[in-house]
C-alpha cells in the first residue's frame, strides 16, 4: 500500500532547504538604496532558483496545498517575465525571445516547469473526474446546481472510503482502469527477449537486460540527468 | 496546548480618540518549546455571548471554555476561562482513491446561535464538516422500580410497592455528541464555514468551490460558486475565505489569494460565478514587488455586526471596507509594516504564506486583531 504518499513536508527538509541556498538579497537589504525607491526590474537567479525549488517541493506533496501551489507559480511568472532580456522594452507580459544561454536555460526551466505543473494539475482534475462519476439521482427541487461533489457523484469515493465500509463489486473493476499504475508497468520488469528469464526481484531491469535497445538507455539517463540538473541547487557564484 | 487570552495589536478606536491597552488575561497550557504537534491549536472561536471560547487542534480535538459565571456581573470582568467540555472531533482519515491520509486538524469551529439550553457548533477538517451538539447534565433519575442504582435488572417478582424516580443533582457532566456529518462534498480542502443569518442552512468553502447546506439534510449540498478552470492549468487564483452577510441570507462574500473580495447574491443566479460586486484596491506602485501577489493574498474575512462594513486581513495589514465603495477600503491599519523589507526572507522560509484571522469587537467601533498563524499559532 502506497501509504507513504500521505506524509507532509518535514521540518528538516525545510531546514536543509534554507541551508542549501544562499539567497543573494541584497536588494532588500535595510539601508540599501533600492528598498526606498521602486524595487529592481530583474530579480536575482538565486531568487529565481529558490522559486523552482518551492514550486517543485509543492508538486512533490501528495495533496498540494492548491494556495501555496498558485501563490509561488504567480510569483515565478513574474521573476520570470522580469528575468527575459528586455532592455529597451517596457516590462511586457510574455518574455520576448532573444538569443542567448541564459535565455535557453530559462526557457527549458520553462517548459519543464510546465510540464510538471501541467501534469500534476492534470492528475488533480483526472482524479476529481474520477470521482465524478454517473450521479444515480438528480435534484429537481429548488433551483441550483445540486454540487457536483455531492454523495451521488462521489459515489466511487463513497465506496471505499471507510465511513461506509462497504464495497460494490460493479463499481471497483471501473476505479482501478484509471489508476495510475504506470511504476509498475515499467517495460524493465517485461522479459525483453526470449531465453531472458529475469523476475521483477532481481533489482533493475537495466543491469539484466543487456537486450535493451541503446537509445532507450541514453534516453532514459537524459531524462535522469536532467531532473537532477533541476533539482540541484545552485552552486556557489551563481 | 498553548493558549493565550490576549490580544496583540493596539488600535485606535474608530470612533474613540483613546489608545487600547491590550495585555496578557489568561495563559493556558503549556508555555514552552516542547509541545506535542497535535496539541497545536488550529483554530479558535468564541461563541455569540463570548461565555464559551472553542479551540480546534492539529489533533482533531476540540476543547471549549467557559467563562466562571460569578464574574460577568462586573462589566470590566475579566472572568476566568476554565476547560468546560473535551471530545474528539475528527479523527485522521485515508482515502483509498486517492491514496492519501485526510487530516484531523480542525480549520474551523463555527457556533451556532443559542436556541435551548444546548449549545450546537459546526466544525470541519479539510473535508468533513460535523455539527456537536454540547449539553449539561446536572441530575439523574434514582429510584427505578426495575433496575438497582448500578444498573442492574431486578427480578420483577421481588418488587412488592412501587415507586416514582425522582430525579437528584449530580456533579455537573458535559456531554458533545455528534449530531449530523456532512461529508464527501468537497474535493479540496476546507477553508471556510459560515452560519446563515436564517439559521437554517450555512456555507463551505474549499479552494475552488463554494456550497451550501441545510443544518438537517447530510446527504446533499447545492453548489454556488465554482471558480476551478476547465483547464487546471489555467488557474492563477483560489479561495481563500467566505463569509455570509449577518443580515441578508442571500448574500455572501468570498476572498481569493489575488487580494479580491467578490459579493454575490445567491437570488441573481443559482451558480454564484459572476459577482455582484468586486472589492480591490489598486496595487500602491511604490510598494511593489515579487511578492505582491502573495502579501495581497486574503487570509480572512469578517463582516461587521450592522453588516455595513467588512474587516479583510492579507499579510500585512487589516482594512475595512464599506459595502458601498468596491474601488479601495475606507480604513487600513498596517500590523507589521516592519516585515515589508524582510518578504525575501520570510518567502525563503515560507512565512509569507502565513495566514491570520481577525474578528471584530462587539460594538462595531474599533476591531480586533486576534491573530493565529498557520504554522505557529499564537
Amino acid at each position: 500500500m502506497m501509504l507513504s504518499k500521505g506524509l507532509k513536508r518535514k521540518r528538516e527538509e525545510e531546514e536543509e532547504e534554507k541551508e542549501a541556498l544562499a539567497v543573494d538579497a541584497w536588494w532588500l537589504e535595510p539601508g540599501h538604496p533600492a528598498v526606498a525607491q521602486a524595487p529592481p526590474a530583474v530579480a536575482s537567479s538565486s531568487l529565481f532558483d529558490l522559486s523552482v525549488l518551492k514550486l517543485h517541493h509543492s508538486l512533490r506533496q501528495s495533496e498540494p496545498d492548491l494556495r501555496h501551489l498558485v501563490l509561488v507559480v504567480n510569483t515565478l511568472r513574474r521573476i520570470q517575465a522580469s528575468m527575459a532580456p528586455a532592455a529597451a522594452l517596457p516590462p511586457a507580459p510574455s518574455p520576448p525571445t532573444a538569443p542567448g544561454i541564459a535565455d535557453n536555460l530559462l526557457a527549458s526551466s520553462d517548459a519543464a516547469l510546465s510540464a510538471s505543473m501541467a501534469s500534476l494539475l492534470e492528475d488533480l482534475s483526472h482524479i476529481e473526474g474520477l470521482s465524478q462519476a454517473p450521479q444515480p439521482l438528480v435534484d429537481e427541487g429548488p433551483p441550483g446546481r445540486p454540487s457536483g461533489a455531492a454523495p451521488p457523484s462521489l459515489g466511487a469515493l463513497d465506496l471505499l472510503g471507510p465511513a461506509t465500509g462497504c464495497l460494490l463489486d460493479d463499481g471497483l473493476e471501473g476505479l482501478f482502469e484509471d489508476i495510475d499504475t504506470s511504476m509498475y508497468d515499467s517495460e524493465f520488469w517485461a522479459p525483453v527477449s526470449e531465453g531472458h528469464k529475469s523476475s521483477p526481484e532481481d533489482g533493475p531491469g537495466k543491469e539484466e537486460a543487456p537486450e535493451l535497445d541503446e537509445a532507450e538507455l541514453d534516453y532514459l539517463m537524459d531524462v535522469l540527468v536532467g531532473t537532477q540538473a533541476l533539482e540541484r541547487p545552485p552552486g556557489p557564484g551563481r | 496546548m498553548f493558549l493565550k487570552f490576549s490580544l496583540r495589536s493596539v488600535f485606535n478606536g474608530a470612533g474613540g480618540g483613546n489608545d487600547i491597552q491590550w495585555c496578557f488575561s489568561q495563559v493556558k497550557g503549556a508555555v514552552d518549546d516542547d509541545v506535542a504537534e497535535a496539541d497545536i491549536i488550529s483554530t479558535v472561536e468564541f461563541n455569540h455571548s463570548g461565555e464559551l471560547l472553542a479551540t480546534g487542534d492539529k489533533g482533531g480535538r476540540v476543547v471549549i471554555f467557559q467563562q466562571e459565571q460569578e464574574n460577568k456581573i462586573q462589566s470590566h470582568s475579566r472572568g476566568e476561562y476554565n476547560v468546560y467540555s473535551t471530545f474528539q472531533s475528527h479523527e485522521p482519515e485515508f482515502d483509498y482513491l486517492k491514496s492519501l491520509e485526510i487530516e484531523e486538524k480542525i480549520n474551523k469551529i463555527r457556533w451556532l446561535p443559542q436556541k435551548n439550553a444546548a449549545q450546537f457548533l459546526l466544525s470541519t477538517n479539510d473535508k468533513t464538516i460535523k455539527l456537536w451538539k454540547i449539553s449539561e447534565r446536572d441530575k439523574r433519575p434514582e429510584g427505578y422500580n426495575l433496575k438497582e442504582e448500578d444498573g442492574r435488572y431486578r427480578d420483577p417478582t421481588t418488587v412488592t410497592t412501587l415507586r416514582v424516580p425522582v430525579f437528584r443533582p449530580m456533579d455537573l457532566m458535559v456531554e458533545a455528541s455528534p449530531r449530523r456529518i456532512f461529508a464527501n462534498a468537497h474535493t479540496y480542502h476546507i477553508n471556510s464555514i459560515s452560519i446563515n443569518s436564517d439559521y437554517e442552512t450555512y456555507l463551505s468553502a474549499d479552494d475552488l468551490r463554494i456550497n451550501l447546506w441545510h443544518l438537517e439534510i447530510t446527504d446533499r449540498s447545492f453548489n454556488i460558486v465554482d471558480i476551478k478552470p476547465a483547464n487546471m492549468e489555467e488557474l492563477t487564483e483560489v479561495i481563500t475565505a467566505a463569509e455570509f452577510h449577518p443580515n441578508s441570507c442571500n448574500t455572501f462574500v468570498y476572498s481569493s489569494s489575488k487580494g479580491t473580495i467578490r459579493l454575490c447574491d445567491m437570488r441573481a443566479s443559482a451558480l454564484c460565478d459572476r459577482h455582484s460586486k468586486l472589492f480591490e484596491e489598486p496595487e500602491d506602485p511604490s510598494n511593489r514587488s515579487f511578492f505582491s501577489e502573495i502579501i495581497s493574498s486574503i487570509s480572512d474575512v469578517k463582516f461587521s455586526h450592522s453588516g455595513r462594513y467588512m474587516m479583510t486581513r492579507d499579510y500585512l495589514s487589516v482594512k475595512i471596507w464599506d459595502l458601498n465603495m468596491e474601488n479601495r477600503p475606507v480604513e487600513t491599519y498596517q500590523v507589521h509594516e516592519y516585515l515589508r523589507s524582510k518578504l525575501c526572507s520570510l518567502y525563503e522560509n515560507d512565512c509569507i504564506f502565513d495566514k491570520f484571522e481577525c474578528c471584530w469587537n462587539g460594538s462595531d467601533r474599533s476591531h480586533e486583531n486576534v491573530t493565529t498563524s498557520q504554522s505557529h499559532p499564537f
